[in-house]
């Protein structure tokens, strides 16, 4: 174990444990969960020179301030978040440097919504079900962190630290994420009213699910047809009644009852944790 | 209607059967398969469907071309097996001790005409089997039970169903893995702990797995 730590000063947003989830248990009824932005997440423990499924924080919108307990060696990726340590900008895709004491803050980022906060080593978490990872929907690993906590380090480091830094990503790009039709895209009068409309994102979107609106509803051949449940995936688009879609996302339940129109390929889901309430996305069909 | 495969984005395949006992079926057959043992991640049966999801790197247009065709999947195998061959003390059999004081028990009695001693004896009755899980976290849909106790969900959930309680919902059974809102027609409880994090496995009850209840009370009564 490792004596370092990080003692939590302000935390006004949600800042979740994450790290690579837990695979393999949804037929207990288990969601894999894990970091929404998954590539951000790998990039933040790759620089740190961290074991792949290291536990990071992940920080929505800023917010949050850290103190040093002992050295520790840190790393932002994800939302470009602005950053301070004891007050100096610091810029994120950094590997730097606290020594104890020192207080490292992140702002608001101008584009994006999670930013991954990662410490060499990363933190010392007991997994649940063999993974560090907050499932928000089913509850399961460590509870939300508030100010006060204090993260202690653990010591999964694999290799040496990457001094390079990396250029910031941004998120302010138009999106197009590409979709597979199906299974139930034949459930629609006109499922193409995906991939031609341009869909805003709701406010009360998360890591269950971004809500989209905006467009003319997607309407069913025959309404009063009901499915029963089956089981979904991180990044298919779920057609509830009222014909608006909701695209799951990392905490997403297992099963649902909604008509699947279609599923996100799985490397442009990442790209739906960073989308904001009001921004705008659109879809292309991925012919399989 | 005849199995088939559906496109699950490019990491899941869907498979649709017509029904839950050949979603059973087609779940043990496709555990029994190598290739499923090496090239998926998870395999999650649903009340008409089986999804697969591809080990990353996986393209799921390969592994259906690995698989057998769908109809395959379900033909050689008897399309319920709950209350058959799984007899009392195998392996993977479960033992269920209830206490049926459920406060749905005389609703059901009234409303499949077996009367409260009549549901206990029809539930304790056979062997159930878990088709597939969801809901909440080792909460287990149980069906090949007595075809007599089905019942209709309550109009309006229960706000707070206590963990433990056992209930019946169209031909499923089922018991709250823990404190939960929920709808099902309660018939009894039981003490023993369905889902604990900290055991291995933490579900007691998981696709595929042979249920038996016992009435606790079933000397006295």
């Amino acid at each position: 174990m490792n004596a370092s730590a990080l003692l939590v000063r302000e935390c006004a947003g949600q800042v979740l444990v994450q790290d690579a989830g837990r695979a393999g248990l949804a037929a207990l009824g288990v969601g894999s969960s894990g970091a929404a932005d998954r590539a951000s997440y790998r990039l933040a423990n790759r620089l740190l020179g961290n074991a792949d499924g290291a536990a990071v924080l992940e920080v929505v919108l800023g917010g949050l301030e850290v103190e040093a307990r002992g050295v520790c060696w840190v790393c932002v990726t994800g939302a470009p978040t602005p950053l301070w340590v004891d007050g100096r900008a610091e810029p994120t895709g950094a590997v730097l440097a606290l020594r104890p004491g020192q207080r490292l803050r992140l702002g608001i980022p101008a584009n994006g919504v999670r930013s991954y906060l990662g410490v060499r080593g990363g933190f010392a978490v007991t997994p649940v079900l063999g993974s560090a990872a907050r499932d928000t929907l089913a509850e399961l690993g460590p509870p939300p962190v508030q100010a006060a906590d204090v993260l202690v380090l653990a010591d999964r480091v694999e290799g040496p630290l990457l001094v390079e830094a990396v250029p910031p990503t941004t998120f302010a790009d138009p999106v197009v994420l590409g979709v597979v039709p199906g299974p139930r895209d034949d459930w629609f009068t006109d499922p193409d009213v995906l991939v031609r409309e341009t869909w805003s994102v709701e406010s009360h979107s998360d890591r269950v699910g971004i809500r989209l609106s905006g467009a003319p509803p997607l309407e069913r051949r025959a309404p009063e047809v009901q499915l029963s449940s089956e089981a979904t995936l991180r990044g298919a688009i779920q057609v509830p009644p009222r014909g608006h879609p909701v695209v799951l996302g990392a905490d997403h339940p297992v099963t649902g009852g909604y008509p699947v129109i279609g599923v996100v390929v799985d490397r442009d889901t990442d790209r739906l944790a960073q989308l904001r309430p009001g921004e705008t996305v659109r879809f292309s069909w991925v012919q399989r | 209607m005849n199995p088939r495969w559906h496109p699950y984005g490019d990491r899941g395949l869907l498979l649709e059967v017509a029904d839950t006992e050949t979603v059973v079926a087609a779940t043990d057959a496709l555990r029994a398969l190598a290739q499923v043992e090496e090239l998926v991640v998870d395999l999650v049966p649903a009340a008409r469907t089986v999804l697969l999801v591809a080990r990353p790197g996986v393209d799921p247009r390969r592994l259906r071309e690995l698989l057998p065709p769908p109809d395959a999947l379900v033909a050689d195998r008897p399309a319920n097996r709950a209350g058959g061959g799984d007899g009392p003390g195998s392996a993977d059999e479960v033992e269920i001790p209830v206490t049926y004081d459920g406060p749905d028990l005389d609703e059901v009695g009234e409303l499949t005409g077996l009367g409260p001693a009549g549901v206990v004896a029809a539930h304790t009755g056979g062997v159930w089997r878990v088709a597939f899980c969801g809901f909440a976290p080792g909460f287990g849909y149980l069906v090949g039970g007595d075809p007599r106790l089905e019942v209709p969900r309550h109009e309006t959930p229960r706000q707070r169903v206590p963990v433990g309680a056992v209930g019946l919902a169209g031909t499923f059974s089922g018991v709250y893995p823990r404190s939960s809102p929920g709808g099902w027609q309660l018939i009894g409880r039981t003490d023993l702990v369905l889902w604990d994090v900290d055991r291995q496995p933490p579900a007691l009850l998981a696709p595929g797995t042979s249920v038996r209840f016992v009435d606790v009370a079933g000397a006295s009564r």
